[in-house]
């Protein structure tokens, strides 16, 4: 555990480095990024606690198990929106057209429109999800590893 | 039913896919309903993969488009090149889905009991499904890149599982090898296919084998493709990680690897035929795969015959056995540029490469699984350590025995069929090589015996009087395996007719791969 100043600076700093991750996960579709940059982002916060904090004290609010229920459902998503387009093909993008991220973008250079995609978003989302929750589960599990403990079954 | 056809080549990717991710939630749940889902999804693919092999035997080449407006859709809108990705399941690809398809489902019915004591299964099965997934892109895509995000899925997966019983120090060892080796190959075989994108601006196996030129870049992509495959089926000048993982992964494990082989051995063969094809310079390749092959029988079995650990001696006759493939279908490579040769002994040469594909993914993960059943019950995998066994242990040894059999390529056994065309093909090509490999079956044949001698035979050993036979999954799965090694032994001439030569007949005919793609354009 690092010195009051640290934990305090890190504190008010997750919240900024949790919106920006989820802000690059949202516009995977129309800028550089995606779900698996943004998501990386994310984990970079829970990274910043573990150092600023001790991995013991935030193995009691980050669960392995909560994680690990959280990567499969991340998985799932994306693989059940695949499987939603198979009346057609799989991995159709049955969401074009319809008032969820629905639009279709005009031609040429523009400001990006975010109710675009389809369902890239929502699968750039359950990327997202999947990526921040496996590679927390990862370095959760190097820190404990490494002070000595058990990550539990 | 034809919705099912027409979607089942995705389907047999992606529904072990949707399995693996189902398990964690399942497990923690129930571990009885995770077991039933692992063997009814593998089921399920099992059933796809034959009703879609059914299909091609009748309808021919059979394309998938993801995300197209219609599966057959490849050049959307009049386009020259193929966009999207493009599932492209020919003759062969089924071929290998079939050997695939059957040995997991053996894999993972035999692993409910060989795993049963282990901690943290629901991650083992979550695993196990995502190796199946590789396997089954491998085989089906008719795109380099995916074949590549495939092959490092089965890589990363598989090394994950031998290193899983974290408790033996030489798993882990066997594991990081593997992941070592499995990474150095996948990036090599990526910059194969970034020099072919930098110069073709597609990805498409076929579109590439329309365009190839045959140009220095392209043989420098060859030989990276040819390296780093070469690597991972592990032939013998690249073979050093293969018995070190092989022997420390759990044995169903090392029947998947064993197919995971193959599946990097189909893709060297779909690379040189489909992929280069009439352009390739035949000859030289073709002999650079024949000498490859000679020397790894050759190597692999004189490696074996002094081994005493089982799962390590099995590993060099699992080598030594995949040079009979090479060997096969190298020869039919060589005179692919000779119409007339390759119609009196090449085309057989091919099929009998590809028969013994077959027969060695049955009977090499039984033998596996033989020794996993002797592990499991006595603990160890000393030779010298093991006897008397077949007082106990009487269906792991009629087991055995016919693994044995097989692998000696003993008459009446699916080896000899695939063996002797293999002799005859290749005696009219070079007779040196039918004699070495007669040569080599009968090390192998020697050498089993000496196994067979100081396991099973010999009066009782004290210390094993209350060795029990292994439970009934562990024997399912590998009476799947026998029961297929009789059947194919029963009828030689109806499995070659039926699956191999057409098999060999998608390899030949690269017109026909590249036609599926090319001719795809109605919008």
């Amino acid at each position: 555990m690092l010195s009051k100043i640290v934990r305090t600076v890190a504190n008010q700093l997750i919240l900024f480095i949790l919106i920006f991750g989820l802000y690059v996960i949202a516009h995977g579709h129309l800028t550089p990024g995606g779900g698996f940059q943004g998501g990386a982002v994310i984990v970079s916060g829970v990274v910043m606690l573990l150092v600023a904090f001790s991995s013991k004290e935030l193995k009691k609010s980050l669960r392995e198990r909560t994680l690990s229920i959280m990567e499969s459902s991340g998985a799932l998503i994306f693989i059940g929106l695949a499987f939603a387009g198979i009346g057609i093909v799989f991995f159709y993008n049955f969401l074009v057209g319809t008032p969820i991220f629905g639009r279709i973008p005009a031609t040429g250079p523009g400001p990006g429109d975010i109710w675009t995609g389809g369902f890239i978003p929502l699968m750039n989302l359950a990327v997202g999800l999947k990526v921040a929750a496996g590679l927390s589960a990862v370095v959760l599990a190097m820190a404990l590893f490494s002070s000595g403990e058990e990550i539990e079954e | 039913m034809a919705a099912l056809i027409t979607h089942s080549p995705i389907l047999i990717i992606a529904i072990p896919l949707l399995a693996a991710f189902l398990t964690l939630p399942i497990g923690m749940a129930s571990k009885k309903a995770r077991n039933a889902l692992l063997i009814v999804s593998l089921a399920f693919v099992t059933f796809l993969v034959i009703i879609l092999a059914r299909d091609i035997s009748i309808n021919g080449i059979h394309i998938y488009t993801l995300g197209a407006t219609s599966p057959e859709l490849t050049l959307p809108g009049g386009a020259m090149v193929p966009i999207r990705i493009i599932l492209e399941v020919d003759a062969m690809s089924i071929f290998m889905g079939i050997i695939w398809a059957t040995v997991s489902l053996a894999a993972a019915i035999f692993s409910l009991s060989h795993m049963a004591s282990e901690t943290g299964q629901n991650r083992f099965y979550t695993l196990l499904l995502l190796m199946v997934t590789g396997g089954f892109g491998m085989m089906f895509t008719g795109d380099l890149f995916n074949l590549f995000v495939f092959l490092e899925i089965a890589s990363i997966s598989g090394a994950a599982l031998i290193a899983f019983r974290t408790r033996f120090a030489d798993a882990v060892e066997g594991g990081f090898k593997y992941i070592v080796i499995s990474a150095v190959a996948g990036l090599i075989f990526l910059f194969g296919v970034g020099l072919l994108y930098a110069q073709y601006n597609s990805l498409n196996i076929g579109f590439l084998a329309n365009a190839m030129q045959y140009s220095t870049l392209d043989i420098i992509a060859l030989t990276l493709f040819l390296v780093a495959l070469t690597i991972k089926t592990g032939m013998v000048p690249l073979h050093m990680w293969y018995p070190d993982s092989y022997t420390v992964a759990p044995a169903n494990i090392t029947a998947m690897l064993v197919i995971t082989s193959h599946a990097c051995m189909y893709a060297v063969f779909r690379i040189c035929f489909s992929l280069y094809g009439i352009t390739l310079d035949a000859t030289t390749v073709g002999w650079i795969i024949v000498i490859i092959g000679l020397l790894t029988m050759f190597v692999g079995v004189t490696m074996a015959v002094f081994q005493t650990d089982v799962m390590r001696f099995m590993s060099y006759h699992a080598i030594s056995q995949m040079g009979y493939m090479w060997m096969g279908v190298g020869v039919g490579l060589a005179v692919l540029g000779n119409p007339e040769a390759l119609a009196t002994y090449g085309r057989d040469a091919i099929s009998g490469g590809i028969f013994h594909i077959l027969n060695h993914a049955m009977y090499k993960p039984l033998l596996f699984m033989t020794a996993g059943a002797l592990f499991h019950r006595t603990g160890t995998r000393d030779l010298n350590k093991m006897g008397g066994l077949g007082h106990n242990m009487k269906f792991t040894l009629i087991l055995y025995i016919i693994g044995t059999l097989s692998i000696a390529g003993i008459p009446p056994l699916n080896g000899f069929a695939s063996k002797f065309l293999i002799y005859e093909s290749v005696y009219q090509f070079n007779p040196v090589l039918a004699v070495v490999a007669m040569l080599v079956s009968i090390i192998t044949l020697a050498s089993f015996t000496k196994a067979f001698q100081s396991a099973f035979t010999g009066p009782q050993l004290p210390e094993y009087k209350d060795v029990k036979e292994v439970p009934k999954p562990m024997l399912i799965g590998m009476g799947i395996l026998a029961a297929g090694i009789i059947f194919t032994s029963i009828f030689p001439g109806l499995i070659v007719e039926r699956i191999v030569n057409p098999a060999t007949d998608a390899l030949i005919n690269q017109a026909a791969y590249v036609n599926g793609i090319m001719g795809g354009g109605m919008p």
